[in-house]
């Protein structure tokens, strides 16, 4: 069992107040991704589950029980740091089986563990190098596989795979989600990239200046989001936001609509009028930076491979089932 | 890419290095062998460099005269004490800056360091009144205590810069491991310190070895190590170059050995977080 739950939990750091009071009920067996710009307190926050850090107010439960006086190792919770944090003197089966071993279990028992988390990460080869003879991707691997190796009641990724390359990031992501659903062990995982969020998480957090901004499933954030702050930091490339006029036509302060819900048309009839001031062609995609005249520049995402270039006039149709609007305080206003 | 290195470039730079190693050895290898002369062909001019006649006998008058075991043991004693109380002063002194620094940290160590540049003699008049009053001078005891302060700011400096090298996620991932402080210690902490403690502490062991002016001004006989040993041959019954000499050989012998077999250790420890 692995059921979470933060209870106005604050922290801060002399006067500087990190974590304004979050509350968060996380259920047994979901990936949870904390998803925030940086300095938002999305690692402060993990780091004060995991017991790294105190918290300064606010009561932290574990399956129901009260751990914020309980030391990180007695939490029952495993961690994989950005860094990976491998022990540099100790082989892969040394990382793996430490805290096994901390645990006091019978050598026998480690052994047959540490072989089998092994077996699942694919590092059977690689047991008796350190970590140094390893590539990041490996690393990566042994610090997960000294995570899952204790059963633990939910993982705790910081930001793991930032240090990887782009392709190898992919990989890992799959790799990470297939592990998670297999063992059906809570995970919650910190990341600043919302791609990473939008793929990986049952649910995603959206922390903003120690506070969470939103919290549901990938699909709810991306059609529903509370406020401008979601709805600019959810979705890629950013939500269009228009004020002004515009906005108050359809009785809100701002509108916003994302590039993939404005449609070029051609037929001379409704629309935003603008000029194209570059076109980015990745294949599959066109992105069209659009001067829209009062509205600002817009970003238009096209299917497929537009012939459009820089200059060309284009007329705009937003869906008009698909546009958000939000009030003076930037909180979103449902029909 | 990578600059060819053609084999007269290996060879003009080997015998370079060599050449200036000899260079700098040369003092040394000249007072090993004067120490070997008689005292006549010691001061001779020109110097006889291999051809001379070969004698032990200043290592005998040398060892008649004053007790070199005695010194030598003074000087372990002192050296070795004075090291190791350093060290255990520093580990946690050096630990805690390391490791839980405040605001104030950087300032003490800029004062512990800041120590080392006053010149010793201005306070020598003070610390030797202290160490007469309290009978200290020429004890074992004296020196151990001088020569452990006198290197405690260098020691803490180069342990807190080791120290510093340790990725704090490892220490965090090993409090996530369940590892106790007692446990973080032996298994993580200790395995990744030992270059750094252990060139810290060769480095240490030979700076208290050849400390001189402390051990000159505050020791005479009792307490006297081998620097004060090589000293009492300057005497006023004339300077007597090859039993100096000798004396010399004896007193540099056991720190050259020990320098000679750890030299790998020491570059590394001294290179340690340049070369990752």
């Amino acid at each position: 069992m692995g059921r979470i739950t933060l209870e106005g939990v604050q922290k801060s750091f002399g006067p500087v107040h990190i974590i304004k009071g979050v509350d968060l009920d996380i259920p047994d067996g979901a990936f949870v991704v904390f998803v925030g710009p940086s300095g938002c307190g999305k690692t402060t926050l993990l780091r004060l589950i995991a017991g790294l850090e105190d918290v300064s107010g606010g009561r932290i439960l574990i399956d129901g029980n009260n751990v914020v006086d309980v030391p990180p190792a007695k939490r029952g919770l495993s961690m994989v740091f950005q860094s990976y944090a491998l022990y540099p003197h100790m082989s892969v089966r040394g990382n793996i089986a430490f805290g096994l071993k901390m645990a006091g279990l019978p050598k026998a028992e480690i052994n047959q563990k540490v072989e089998a988390a092994a077996a699942t990460l694919n590092l059977t080869p690689y047991l008796d190098r350190k970590p140094r003879e390893l590539s990041g991707g490996q690393r990566q691997r042994v610090a997960i596989g000294r995570a899952i190796v204790r059963e633990p009641k939910a993982f705790l990724f910081d930001e793991p795979l930032s240090n990887l390359d782009a392709a190898l990031r992919v990989q890992m992501r799959l790799e990470v989600t297939r592990l998670q659903k297999q063992l059906g062990t809570t995970a919650i995982y910190v990341t600043h990239d919302q791609v990473e969020a939008m793929t990986m998480a049952d649910k995603i957090v959206v922390l903003n200046a120690g506070r969470i901004e939103q919290y549901g499933s990938p699909i709810e954030l991306y059609q529903r989001p509370a406020n401008l702050f979601v709805a600019g930091f959810i979705g890629s490339p950013k939500m269009n936001f228009i004020v002004g006029e515009e906005a108050s036509r359809r009785g809100a302060t701002t509108i916003g609509v994302r590039p993939e819900h404005i449609a070029i048309v051609e037929d001379g009839g409704e629309g935003w009028r603008g000029k194209v001031l570059i076109a980015e062609h990745l294949g599959s995609d066109t992105f069209l930076y659009v001067d829209a005249g009062a509205l600002g520049t817009l970003t238009v995402r096209c299917v497929g491979e537009k012939r459009l270039s820089a200059g060309d006039a284009v007329t705009l149709r937003p869906e008009p089932n698909r546009i958000y609007r939000f009030d003076d305080s930037g909180h979103s206003i449902f029909a | 890419m990578a600059r060819k290195v053609t084999g007269r470039h290996v060879v003009i730079s080997t015998v370079g290095a060599w050449l200036a190693g000899f260079v700098i050895f040369f003092p040394i290898l000249w007072m090993v062998l004067a120490s070997f002369k008689t005292e006549l062909e010691a001061f001779a001019t020109p110097p006889s460099f291999l051809f001379f006649h070969w004698t032990t006998e200043n290592y005998v008058t040398v060892q008649e005269r004053s007790d070199y075991l005695h010194h030598a043991l003074n000087s372990l004693i002192v050296a070795g004490g004075s090291t190791l109380i350093a060290m255990l002063i520093a580990i946690p002194a050096a630990w805690s800056m390391a490791f839980s620094p405040t605001k104030r940290t950087k300032d003490i160590l800029l004062w512990m360091l800041s120590t080392k540049m006053m010149p010793p003699v201005g306070v020598l008049v003070p610390i030797y009144l202290i160490y007469k009053n309290m009978g200290l001078l020429d004890t074992r005891t004296g020196l151990v205590f001088i020569l452990c302060l006198g290197n405690l700011p260098i020691v803490i400096w180069m342990l807190f810069t080791y120290f510093k090298e340790i990725p704090k996620d490892i220490l965090e991932a090993a409090r996530m491991d369940g590892a106790t402080i007692g446990r973080e210690l032996i298994y993580v902490l200790t395995p990744m310190a030992i270059p750094g403690l252990a060139s810290t502490l060769l480095l240490n062991l030979i700076l208290a070895w050849n400390e001189a002016f402390w051990t000159l001004n505050l020791s005479t006989l009792e307490a006297a190590p081998l620097t004060t040993f090589i000293a009492s041959y300057s005497s006023p019954e004339g300077l007597f170059w090859a039993r100096l000499s000798a004396a010399s050989t004896l007193a540099i012998a056991p720190i050259l050995i020990i320098g000679w077999f750890s030299q790998k250790q020491l570059v590394r420890g001294l290179t340690f977080g340049a070369v990752k």
